[in-house]
């Protein structure tokens, strides 16, 4: 047992918690939000940002589907289609998917988890935000100079020599780009010197909770890939403004250049994606189901393994682009070997349900509704990686499927980790049954979604395609239907999340019976954080918790034989 | 059962209705290796998910049951490693052998060159047809030569399972053999701006090259079929004159009788033989797909890049002995003539081809 204050790891002392003050009520003032250093209140201003931008991108994709019911003109013209698919991708991901976990959610739990009072750069945290809400207005601002129709990856020279119409956008949209890229950079390097610097002295490498592991690699790939992108985005700026010849061939520059830079950032940037999501995994599963985390060094090593080969692997874009043969086979053998650790989680995943005692709560289905998900997901890959397939396959539906099964694997544990923290940051419980309904009815309108779009892909329908065959209406129809149900539980999720904000019971400080550090302090918590130490042990040691049946909550008592690891 | 035996290909049998028809001799492989995978993959989750379902039903949360299990095992964690390692190994090797052959031009095949532009696929013949629909043999492989004048765009025959993108600025190539006659689908899958769903078109496979032949025949602006017999002989007599003197058909000259045109009228003989004597550049007899000796780069094999390169930009690789006195064309020649070039060069010998 620790006698170490968290704030001592600091090096500096603070005064004693008022009663009845929490992070949510201490100053209501304009600056007291959006001049707040506080990494709870940073959380709470990226998660409205985040959630307003996750509407507005699916506005878009909703419209846009409606717009597919039909081959040809159904309710509006190629090139509002072509602008609708390309906000809805670039907000999607460079908005929503990379801060969602890791800035928005991360930026919460992450301290806590360390026992620390705040992260290591808290100014440079609030700059962070400023920098993800300037880029995403600028995106924005693009639909007022007249749209963006480059799709999200910004191919050139279509992207830095077409002129005009929906193309005026451009640089906006681009510099957009490069002010969020510094927001992920900033919060990743904040996160490293954080979990380095500012953990529990009782916390060492493998005792710190496996999301923890899974943001310190994400955070890694962040500082060291983001800066391409900002520097890639930038030339193409550069070109368009200038007529400097970089990716252009008629000015003597080279457009699969491009791709190569593109992708050297935005495939490690899938895993920017999708390693929070699997560090959230980790803890939704143990949690709720009470059992210790199965393989806890495999889970961890294999957030760093996937950080480190998806540098490795950016060709396997390119495969149809004329790059040479050789090159293609190199980079088809190393994606293949990404699957591996991909599978160890999974596999330990479903090793920690065994014998545990499952809570099919709201966390918990959507964490079961990943294993389905990302299962399609990463098993769909294969077809990807294989480049016989991948020929065929490429540019088509099926290419659109597989990468919205690993991305909304990524949104399920989003609304998955949002419930589980929610009595947390907003000290209020929600209702399960509703809950349980949005989680059902989003799962039912994904799969509706995207399943067909597997058929259609595989069955030689191209993506990006405002017009096309009459073979494929079938699909297009049952898949614009699934996203009206899917719209249907996005309704659901706000009416359970707002009603609980409105009405919710008070929550208790810790009511899964989790074992990390974020539960022993106050729901929601104090300023500081917590108002005594807190005690650091096994962070999936659940014999460490008794049930109190008075007040709903578990207590932290303590393991009488000692912690397992 | 006589198509069967026409086309070759026992895989007609197995149309799958998540699959287009297979219809060039390479489909069949793709769509095997699309099987296996899909059987594999189907395995793992259902054992997944049905692991997940059954344990979540098993092990629901119930008063009094206290949580139990292992919380690690290597032979578990060796297990779950190296089983997974084995069959993504077989997927690569089997992905990568057939990609191989896709992706490997045949050294000898039917050859047509394909533009890309905005928002349409130009396919030029040997006799200098151009049309906006692919008309190719069956049985015979026929290799493309892609280019694009503005963006990106991506030639794709489902049927076929082919595709490759058209690069500005660069060749890239593609090939397939068609084994079943028919009528289908050619999409651009490279996005490519507002009508980007409007580049599509046929690709029709005749039954025998005779019928191709006539169908060429037919549409070639050159035929007798289009001219007048007097037209037709003064034509075949010189046709440099006579397409001198109908300009509004110049752009139809055969590309290979065009190079021709353009060697002598962009002073290129003044430096390169065609009938293999060696003059202040080397020879362009016999030089396609010859390995040449730089004096500043490794080694490397004559192609349509190499070629484009060593006009529009002549000192990147000197061959050894010549000195590197070429002007660059950068600039001053456009992208058919250097296609027009490229197919006169290929039609005094290439060496690939032997």
């Amino acid at each position: 047992m620790s006698s170490l204050d968290a704030s001592t790891a600091l090096g500096h002392g603070h005064a004693p918690p008022r009663e009845g003050v929490n992070y949510l009520n201490a100053d209501n003032s304009v600056a007291g939000w959006l001049g707040t250093l506080d990494h709870k209140r940073i959380c709470i201003l990226y998660l409205v940002g985040v959630g307003i931008m996750f509407l507005i991108g699916g506005l878009f994709a909703v419209l846009f589907r409606t717009e597919l019911l039909t081959p040809g003109k159904t309710i509006m013209d190629a090139n509002t289609y072509n602008k609708f698919f390309t906000l809805h991708g670039a907000i999607m991901v460079f908005i929503v998917i990379i801060p969602g976990i890791p800035a928005a959610l991360g930026n919460f739990v992450l301290p806590l988890m360390l026992g620390t009072k705040d992260v290591a750069f808290p100014r440079l945290n609030l700059a962070s935000w400023y920098m993800w809400l300037f880029g995403t207005l600028l995106m924005l601002s693009s639909l007022v100079f007249g749209g963006v129709d480059t799709g999200w990856t910004f191919y050139t020279p279509y992207s830095t020599k077409v002129q005009g119409g929906a193309m005026a956008g451009v640089v906006p949209t681009l510099f957009g780009a490069f002010m969020l890229g510094f927001s992920s950079i900033f919060t990743g390097l904040n996160f490293i010197v954080t979990i380095h610097k500012l953990r529990h002295p009782n916390m060492s490498w493998f005792t710190m909770p496996l999301f923890l592991w899974s943001i310190y690699a994400t955070a890694v790939i962040q500082v060291l890939a983001t800066p391409v992108i900002g520097i890639t985005v930038v030339l193409a700026a550069i070109e368009r403004l200038l007529g400097i010849g970089i990716f252009d061939p008629a000015l003597g520059g080279d457009p699969v250049l491009f791709q190569h830079f593109f992708w050297f950032y935005s495939h490690p940037a899938v895993y920017i994606m999708i390693l929070p999501a699997m560090g959230v995994m980790s803890e939704l599963i143990a949690v709720h189901s009470h059992k210790h985390i199965f393989g806890y060094r495999f889970i961890g090593f294999s957030s760093v393994a996937i950080a480190l080969l998806g540098f490795l692997v950016w060709g396997h874009h390119m495969f149809t682009s004329g790059q040479s043969t050789l090159l293609s086979v190199i980079f088809s053998g190393i994606t293949f070997s990404i699957a591996i650790p991909s599978a160890v989680k999974m596999f330990n995943w479903i090793a920690t349900l065994y014998g545990g005692s499952i809570s099919l709560n709201a966390p918990m289905c959507y964490a079961l509704s990943f294993m389905w998900i990302f299962g399609i997901g990463g098993l769909t890959g294969l077809f990807l990686s294989t480049l016989a397939t991948d020929i065929h396959l490429h540019d088509t539906y099926f290419v659109v499927a597989h990468f919205h099964y690993v991305m909304a694997g990524t949104i399920f544990v989003l609304f998955g980790a949002t419930h589980h923290w929610w009595p947390k940051i907003t000290g209020r419980m929600y209702n399960e049954n509703v809950a349980r309904v949005a989680c059902a009815l989003l799962f039912i309108g994904f799969n509706t979604v995207f399943l067909p779009q597997f058929v259609m892909g595989s069955l030689g329908m191209p993506r990006r395609y405002y017009n096309y065959k009459e073979e494929y209406q079938i699909y297009h129809v049952i898949s614009s239907i699934g996203s009206y149900i899917m719209s249907a539980g996005v309704l659901t999720l706000i009416y359970c999340l707002s009603t609980s904000l409105m009405r919710g019971a008070k929550a208790p400080r810790n009511p899964w019976g989790a074992a990390t550090l974020e539960w022993q302090t106050a729901s929601p918590p104090v300023v500081e954080n917590f108002e005594t130490t807190p005690t650091a042990g096994d962070p999936y040691d659940f014999d460490a918790l008794r049930y109190d049946e008075k007040t709903g909550d578990y207590v932290y008592v303590g393991n009488p034989t000692g912690p397992k690891h | 059962m006589n198509e069967l035996l026409a086309t070759g290909s026992l895989s007609l049998l197995a149309d799958r209705p998540y699959m287009p028809p297979e219809a060039s001799t390479y489909s069949g492989t793709v769509d095997f290796w699309f099987d296996f995978i899909l059987y594999c993959s189907l395995f793992f989750f259902v054992l997944m998910n049905g692991l997940t379902a059954y344990f979540a039903i098993r092990y629901r949360r119930k008063a009094g049951a206290k949580p139990h299990g292992p919380t690690h095992s290597n032979t578990l964690e060796l297990t779950w490693t190296i089983i997974p390692a084995i069959l993504v190994f077989v997927m690569f090797f089997g992905g990568f052998h057939g990609f191989m052959n896709m992706y490997t031009p045949p050294e000898n095949g039917y050859d047509i060159a394909v533009t890309g532009q905005q928002w349409n696929w130009t396919f030029t013949y040997p006799n200098g047809h151009t049309d906006s629909e692919l008309h190719i043999p069956i049985n015979t492989p026929i290799r493309l030569t892609l280019e694009s004048v503005d963006v990106l765009h991506s030639l794709y025959i489902p049927a076929f399972r082919a595709k490759m993108d058209a690069v500005p600025g660069r060749y890239t190539r593609m090939w397939f053999e068609a084994t079943r006659e028919g009528t289908y689908n050619v999409f651009c899958a490279e996005y490519c701006g507002t009508s980007h769903s409007d580049m599509t078109t046929k690709c029709v496979v005749h039954p025998s090259m005779e019928g191709y032949k006539e169908w060429l025949a037919a549409a070639d602006p050159f035929s007798k079929k289009n001219m007048t017999d007097e037209q037709f002989e003064e034509y075949k007599a010189d046709p440099a004159k006579f397409i001198a003197a109908h300009p509004e058909i110049k752009n139809l000259l055969p590309l290979d009788k065009m190079g021709e045109i353009l060697w002598k009228k962009k002073g290129c003989n003044a430096c390169h033989s065609v009938d293999g004597t060696a003059n202040i550049g080397p020879t362009w007899k016999g030089v396609y797909g010859k390995t040449e000796q730089f004096e500043n780069a490794p080694a490397q094999t004559v192609d349509d890049n190499y070629i484009r390169e060593s006009i529009v930009d002549p000192l990147a690789k000197i061959v050894k002995g010549f000195p590197g006195s070429m002007p660059a064309y950068q600039g001053r020649i456009t992208d058919r003539e250097i296609t027009a070039l490229i197919w006169y060069i290929r039609s005094l010998g290439d060496q690939k081809a032997k």
